[in-house]
C-alpha cells in the first residue's frame, strides 16, 4: 500500500480548495467532516456566501446573541455551528479555513491561542504593505477595528481555524446582532459600525485572495484539488453537527427571554 | 538554577501546591495523566475524569461544558465531550474505557469550575471501569510533569 506523502521541501502538503458562494451550512459540513474523517491539511477559500446568515457558536443563546424578532421577521436563517463566535455572513464575507494535522508543524502547540498567533503569521504577510494589520485578542484588525473574526475546534490530532472576513457588509445587517456580554476589551463598548471596518476599502478583493494563496505558501506546499476530491465517499457515516435552528426553537427562546425578564422584574417589585 | 527550579516544582506539585510562575502547571500526586491532558483517579471501580491545570491554564476561559449522557459508553483515547472557551472548542478524551454513571451538571451553569478547580470542583464525569489494565497506558504525576515541561519547552 502506498504511503501517503504528508511533506515535501520539508514544509507540510496542504490541499487547497477554492469554492465560489457555496451555502455555509454546506462549508461547515464540509470543514467538520475533513476535521473528523480526513488525514490531509487542507486549506478552504470561499469567496462570499449566497444566502445572508446568522452563524452562533456551539453555546450561543439566541436570546442573548441575537434580535431575534428581528430575524424571524427577514426570515434570516440562523445557524449553530461545531465552533465558538458569533457572525452575521453574506456575499460580502470571505471565508479561509484552515483543517490541520497536530504534527504538520510539531513546534505549534493545538490550543487556541498559539493556533491563533500562527495564523496571524500569514496574514501579516498578506496586509505587509497595504495596512496596519495585527491580531487582538481573537480578532484580526486593520488599525483597532476588525475585519476578520476567528473560531477553532481542536481534537487529539487535528485542528481547524477559520475566519470570516469583512470584505464588505450590509450596514442594516448589524440590526440583527446584539452588543456581545463577552467582548474583548479592545472593544471599548463601541457598537458594531465603530468597530468593525471593510477590507474593500484597503484592499481589492481577488488580490486578498491571491495574497492569502501565495502567503499560505509560504508554510506549506500547495496541491490544488477540485471540489469533487473533497466529497465524501457514500460509505461515509459521519454526522456534522453544525445546523439550521428551527422557527420554534427561536421563538421558544423569545417565549424564555421574556419568563424570565418577567420574573426578575416581580423579584425586584417584591424586594 | 534550571535543576533547582524543576526539584522545587516537583516537591511543590507532589506536595498539591500551585507554584507562582506559570510556566509549571499543578499536578497532582495519585492521579494518572493521558497526553491529551486529562487526568483520571481511580477509586475501586470507578474514575473520575478532568482535565488538568496544564490545559485549563492553555485553553483560558472555559465558557461551556458539553457533557456525554449517563450511560452513554467511553473508549480510552476518544473524545466524549468538549469544552468552549472563547471561540473555541476542544475535544475531552476519556483516559479510561467504561461507562458514564454520573455528570457534573454544576459545570452547566458554572463552566469555570473547570478553570479554578480543575482536579476538584471541576471534575467532568465518572465513569464505571471496563478494563483496569488501561491505566498502564497513563503516565504518572512525574512522567505527565516532565511531559508537560517538555511540551511547553518546544514553543
Amino acid at each position: 500500500m502506498a504511503v501517503p506523502q504528508t511533506r515535501s521541501m520539508g514544509l507540510p502538503l496542504i490541499n487547497l480548495l477554492r469554492l465560489k458562494g457555496a451555502p455555509i451550512l454546506q462549508q461547515l459540513h464540509l470543514e467538520e467532516r475533513l476535521l473528523r474523517t480526513s488525514y490531509d491539511n487542507w486549506c478552504i477559500i470561499n469567496d462570499g456566501t449566497t444566502k445572508r446568515t446568522v452563524v452562533m457558536g456551539v453555546s450561543g443563546k439566541a436570546e442573548e446573541l441575537l434580535e431575534i424578532d428581528s430575524v424571524l421577521r427577514d426570515e434570516i436563517p440562523v445557524i449553530r455551528r461545531f465552533t465558538g463566535g458569533t457572525v452575521i455572513v453574506d456575499q460580502g464575507t470571505i471565508f479561509v479555513t484552515f483543517v490541520c494535522n497536530k504534527d504538520a508543524f510539531p513546534d505549534l502547540q493545538s490550543y487556541p491561542q498559539p493556533i491563533m498567533s500562527w495564523s496571524s503569521l500569514i496574514y501579516k504577510k498578506v496586509f505587509q504593505g497595504i495596512g496596519d494589520f495585527s491580531l487582538r485578542e481573537n480578532d484580526y484588525v486593520l488599525g483597532n477595528r476588525k475585519f476578520g473574526g476567528n473560531a477553532q475546534s481542536i481534537t487529539k490530532t487535528r485542528w481547524v481555524h477559520h475566519t470570516s472576513f469583512l470584505w464588505d457588509y450590509e450596514v442594516s445587517n448589524m440590526g440583527y446582532l446584539k452588543l456581545p456580554k463577552r467582548a474583548p476589551d479592545y472593544r471599548q463598548a463601541r457598537d458594531h459600525l465603530d468597530f468593525i471596518c471593510r477590507m474593500k476599502d484597503h484592499i481589492p478583493r481577488s488580490n486578498f485572495i491571491e495574497r492569502t494563496i501565495d502567503a499560505v505558501g509560504s508554510h506549506f506546499v500547495l496541491r490544488s484539488v477540485d471540489p469533487e476530491a473533497s466529497q465524501s465517499p457514500l460509505s461515509s457515516k459521519f454526522e456534522p453537527s453544525s445546523r439550521l435552528l428551527k422557527r420554534e426553537e427561536l421563538e421558544e427562546a423569545i417565549f424564555n427571554s421574556r419568563s424570565r425578564g418577567a420574573c426578575a422584574a416581580s423579584a425586584s417589585q417584591a424586594s | 538554577m534550571a535543576s533547582r527550579l524543576l526539584w522545587a516544582t516537583r516537591a511543590a506539585s507532589f506536595l498539591r501546591i500551585s507554584v507562582p510562575y506559570r510556566g509549571f502547571a499543578t499536578v497532582i500526586k495519585d492521579l494518572k495523566y493521558a497526553d491529551s491532558h486529562e487526568w483520571v483517579k481511580v477509586e475501586g471501580n470507578s474514575a473520575t475524569i478532568g482535565i488538568t491545570d496544564h490545559a485549563q491554564d492553555h485553553l483560558g476561559d472555559v465558557v461551556y461544558v458539553e457533557l456525554p449522557d449517563e450511560g452513554a459508553e467511553v473508549t480510552q483515547g476518544a473524545g466524549f465531550g468538549a469544552v468552549e472557551s472563547v471561540k473555541a472548542t476542544s475535544d475531552i478524551n476519556s483516559p479510561v474505557s467504561g461507562k458514564v454513571i454520573e455528570v457534573n451538571t454544576k459545570l452547566n451553569d458554572s463552566p469555570g469550575l473547570v478553570n479554578a478547580s480543575p482536579y476538584e470542583n471541576g471534575w467532568i464525569i465518572k465513569v464505571e471501569i471496563k478494563n483496569a489494565d488501561e491505566l498502564n497506558c497513563l503516565m504518572d504525576p512525574d512522567q505527565y510533569c516532565k511531559f508537560c515541561e517538555e511540551e511547553d519547552a518546544k514553543h
